[in-house]
């Protein structure tokens, strides 16, 4: 059995944590661009040219891209053969989480839900576990702001609404949140699962690469539908307009309840921040 | 098109010459207020008690900045959504506040407050928040610091870049952009 020091998880939260703040993933920013040279309308273009800009001075300033430093979402899948001395490994990712918010200078986001007093130290993180074979431990974090997961929605479907019910609602989703989750978007949907699955796929469904074509055929083509459909609606870059509004849709799917048929759509902003780590 | 440079206070005058979709760049005092400030704001009207500021012709930002860094002015500073201080807007609007910086839609009533009392929404570019401090040149909290990030602070600005969006009359650029952009992504796609 291999062990792992929890300072060494907690270090390398840490850093996830404050490395992205600043440093808009390779995948996010090359999907800007190509969408800044797509774009059609004015404001449509000029928004991405100052959302590029951004980028540029939070790399070289060391400067948040984004007010919202987000709750902290991971999801680590962890080896069979593998332990964690010291902390647990909720408690080593928390502290990580503890330092990198306090040491980047990053906004602490959490707060009591009924209160709304803010914890302050931007914990608890929000942590989802696989456990798979090896001696590895997988660390995914997104900084997930709340403007784009406020847009963000679940149904529980009839079977009978089939694909295209999928799709409308996905649509209509995304219609509904016009400007509010700061387009560009990327969506993600998780069909199947149930209630609580659904919402976690959804989310799981963000981490991939902007670009990457889905392995599944049936939901690759899915997605260039709804992709196509999203870009059709005119919301455009910061709502104001244009043929930019999604920059990827990301479907993930899971068995379900003869039953059910859950769909959740989680949306995610253009300051698209996600990391990860192996250990 | 060229930009257009307005200060603070806003007249009733510069209010008048906005037109949804301008592109302006803001300078003078500005002050931030979320979701929290805005709850005690309108609790202090409501109990006929003294701002932390005056409200006459401001432009209250929806902004929630990172910490400041040693040395720093501010942190990374872009707009919150709006929807969230639309039941608390229209109050302000009626006791004297001039103008709005955020990002999304706003409700009927806040749509009715800027045109019935002479206001505008200005949009800005939300996940541009290292761009967007570069114009503010000072920051002070002025109240409510138990809020942290959501605390009342005074900034100056200068040529804080938006965009109007609600102006008086009746003119919304998310409802206009999204009408004109609408079905065109065929069209260049095909």
């Amino acid at each position: 059995m291999r062990v792992i020091a929890s300072e060494e998880i907690s270090n390398a939260v840490k850093n996830l944590i404050i490395n992205s703040s600043v440093n808009l993933p390779e995948d996010t920013y090359k999907s800007l661009k190509q969408a800044s040279e797509k774009e059609i309308s004015d404001s449509g273009k000029t928004v991405l040219n100052q959302i590029l800009l951004n980028a540029g001075i939070a790399k070289t300033e060391l400067k948040p891209l984004c007010q919202d430093t987000g709750l902290a979402v991971f999801f680590v899948e962890v080896g069979k053969d593998v332990a964690v001395g010291g902390k647990n490994l909720t408690d080593a990712i928390n502290y990580g989480t503890r330092a990198g918010y306090a040491e980047g200078f990053l906004r602490k986001s959490t707060c009591d839900p009924l209160s709304r007093k803010n914890i302050g130290d931007n914990t608890p993180a929000i942590i989802h576990y696989d456990i798979n074979d090896g001696d590895k431990i997988k660390i995914m974090y997104a900084a997930k702001g709340g403007g784009s997961e406020n847009m963000s929605r679940l149904k529980m479907m009839r079977p009978s609404d089939g694909k295209d019910g999928v799709i409308d609602f996905v649509v209509e989703t995304m219609r509904e949140a016009g400007p509010n989750p700061c387009p560009p978007n990327i969506v993600g949907v998780g069909i199947g699962g149930n209630f609580e699955r659904s919402a976690i796929i959804a989310k799981k469904a963000l981490f991939r690469k902007l670009g990457a074509k889905n392995d599944d055929p049936e939901l690759a083509e899915m997605e260039s539908i709804i992709f196509e459909k999203l870009n059709n609606i005119g919301t455009g870059p910061m709502g104001f307009g244009g043929i930019c509004t999604a920059l990827g849709v990301h479907i993930i799917k899971e068995p379900c309840h003869i039953a059910s048929f859950p769909v959740a759509v989680n949306i995610e902003c253009h300051s698209h921040r996600h990391s990860e780590i192996i250990i | 098109m060229s930009a257009i440079k307005i200060t603070t206070p806003l007249s009733d005058e510069t209010i008048l010459s906005l037109k949804t979709g301008d592109e302006v760049l803001i300078s003078g005092t500005i002050y931030t207020a979320r979701d929290q400030a805005h709850f005690r704001l309108v609790k202090l009207i409501e109990d006929n008690k003294p701002l932390p500021f005056d409200l006459q012709g401001q432009i209250i930002y929806y902004v929630g900045p990172t910490p400041e860094k040693p040395g720093e002015i501010i942190g990374s500073a872009g707009p919150t959504t709006s929807y969230r201080m639309d039941k608390y807007a229209p109050i302000l609007i009626k006791n004297g506040l001039k103008g709005m910086i955020g990002k999304g839609k706003r409700s009927a009533e806040v749509k009715e407050a800027i045109k019935k009392y002479k206001a505008v929404y200005f949009g800005a570019i939300g996940g541009a928040g290292a761009l967007i401090s570069k114009t503010i040149k000072s920051s002070k909290v002025i109240a409510y610091d138990d809020l942290l990030s959501e605390a009342v602070r005074r900034l100056t600005v200068e040529n804080f870049p938006a965009i109007v969006v609600n102006d008086v009359y009746g003119g919304d650029l998310y409802e206009e952009g999204r009408k004109k952009y609408e079905n065109k992504y065929n069209n260049i796609a095909v």
